[in-house]
């Protein structure tokens, strides 16, 4: 049969063509396609230089659906191709692409513009490939900029997101304050008792709202000028400036321990908590040392604990 | 303003004329801070403030700071991307001014939202008149750097000058002079990686 069909046309509006006889020979490849083989495919088997993917199970030009979706294997290559076959000029003409394959593609065989059709979107692809790189590329480091900013930022605060408390460096700074200042001031250092159980048994969100609760009520129990501060999970210190001697803080803590021993209400969960406390104060130093007195007001507070919770102890 | 530009005026001062040059105009613009994130937007007076900064410190009338910046933005190696981005607008300079009215559609493939110049393309008596209209007062002067910047990357001679403001925008006219001139510089599709 007379294969006669418009070659140069082809080559210009679907470069990566093919035409192939009814018996499998490859009668002429598009300029682009025949880029893909060492050498020019022509004259070569369909099914010595392709291997159909998809539909699978196809072995014969017989077979090859016509219109239907091809996926192809080029033989020696990595890349994919991807197109339909018709009938066509007495054989059967396949236009193919490479699909997601094409940047692979490009890299591999050193394709140029003038290798793609006027209509294809390779250019548009490519584009947006490198524009989207770039954009992530700037997110990226964008990201890695606010994040080391965050943790700056939070380094710096002195304050305790959870409960909006004072946290350890704001106690620090609120220590050195007064003792620069020769201030007399008492600390009281406080743990919750069974504050564990209630995670155990409610969930971190509602011990976080006890934790929350508790923090008002140590703003409530304590003056104006008080400095609260939440210095670990369930541990707090409140600094009472003014007050040099233990008798005053003391009762101000046992108002605090009264107040814990109601149970608190996180939305019908009932959370059962109490307080230690350990409390000393700055006249029992000859020279107050923010380090030595939190550890005397720990060990008070242990000494509370194991005197069985809920209650109060002075440093000795 | 979006971020990417005021970015782009701070690198070009920076690698131009050095750091000390930037971090006094950004003093003088009244910044707050000497660093532009790309990624963020900013308000136009912002970038008004530095560019004038820039001209007082240059003693560089504002234009041709903004046209030294276009020629920057594609002839400067590190902003490799900005000029490969250009060129996939077309194969010869000619293509690529074709393909300057697709320009801010591209611009939002990438940047969704981002607030591009508009450019128009008609054929003049002697060569080509592009329409400029954008946010940035001066515009069309940072487009002439640019175009011949691009111009010589595609190894063509070209004439550009800003024709003043119409009602459609600033207007640069484009004269081809020699349509390939030299050889150009390379242009691979793929970006090596």
């Amino acid at each position: 049969m007379r294969f006669d069909f418009p070659g140069e046309a082809l080559d210009l509006l679907m470069p990566m063509h093919l035409a192939v006889s009814h018996d499998g020979q490859v009668l002429h490849a598009g300029p682009t396609l025949a880029k893909l083989f060492p050498e020019h495919p022509e004259g070569r088997r369909f099914f010595d230089l392709f291997a159909v993917r998809r539909p699978g199970g196809i072995g014969t030009m017989a077979a090859l659906p016509h219109g239907q979706r091809l996926h192809l294997g080029v033989a020696g290559s990595p890349v994919t191709l991807r197109g339909a076959a018709m009938p066509m000029c007495g054989g059967l003409i396949l236009n193919l692409s490479f699909g997601i394959g094409l940047l692979e593609a490009i890299r591999h065989y050193g394709l140029t513009d003038s290798d793609f059709a006027a209509t294809d979107l390779t250019m548009e692809m490519l584009y947006v490939v490198e524009a989207k790189s770039a954009v992530m590329e700037e997110l990226g480091q964008l990201n890695l900029r606010l994040q080391g900013a965050k943790s700056e930022a939070e380094e710096q605060a002195l304050t305790d997101t959870l409960t909006g408390l004072r946290n350890r460096r704001g106690l620090d700074a609120a220590l050195s304050g007064l003792i620069a200042a020769d201030q007399p001031f008492s600390l009281l250092h406080m743990d919750l008792d069974f504050f564990k159980q209630v995670n155990d048994m409610y969930g971190h969100a509602t011990g976080d709202e006890v934790l929350r609760r508790v923090a008002r009520i140590l703003s409530e129990e304590t003056r104006r000028g008080d400095t609260v501060t939440r210095i670990g999970g369930d541990e707090f210190v409140v600094v009472l400036p003014g007050l040099g001697e233990c008798d005053l803080p003391e009762g101000i803590a046992r108002r605090i321990v009264a107040r814990m021993n109601e149970p608190i209400d996180v939305d019908g969960r009932i959370c059962r908590i109490s307080i230690s406390i350990g409390v000393t104060s700055s006249a029992l130093y000859d020279r107050p040392d923010p380090e030595i007195m939190l550890n005397d007001a720990d060990q008070a507070l242990y000494a509370s604990k194991h005197g069985g919770r809920s209650q109060v102890r002075r440093v000795r | 303003m979006h971020g990417l530009f005021n970015r782009a005026i701070q690198c070009f001062l920076r690698d131009t004329y050095g750091a000390d040059l930037w971090r006094q105009v950004a003093q003088d613009a009244g910044l707050g801070f000497e660093d532009f994130e790309a990624m963020l937007r900013y308000d136009p007076s912002v970038t008004d403030a530095v560019l004038r900064a820039a001209s007082v410190r240059l003693s560089r009338p504002r234009e041709a700071v903004l046209e030294d910046l276009g020629t920057h933005l594609i002839a400067n190696p590190a902003l490799e991307p900005v000029r490969r981005l250009l060129r996939f607008g077309g194969v010869t300079f000619r293509d690529f001014l074709n393909s300057l009215e697709d320009f801010p559609d591209r611009c939002r493939l990438a940047l969704p939202g981002a607030d591009v110049p508009m450019l128009t393309l008609r054929e003049g008596e002697d060569g080509y008149l592009l329409s400029c209209r954008w946010s940035l007062d001066g515009v069309g002067h940072l487009v002439v750097g640019l175009l011949r910047a691009m111009a010589d990357d595609y190894g063509t001679l070209a004439f550009l000058e800003h024709m003043g403001t119409a009602p459609e925008g600033e207007t640069v006219s484009v004269r081809l002079v020699e349509v390939q001139l030299f050889a150009g510089r390379p242009f691979e599709l793929a970006a090596r990686v």
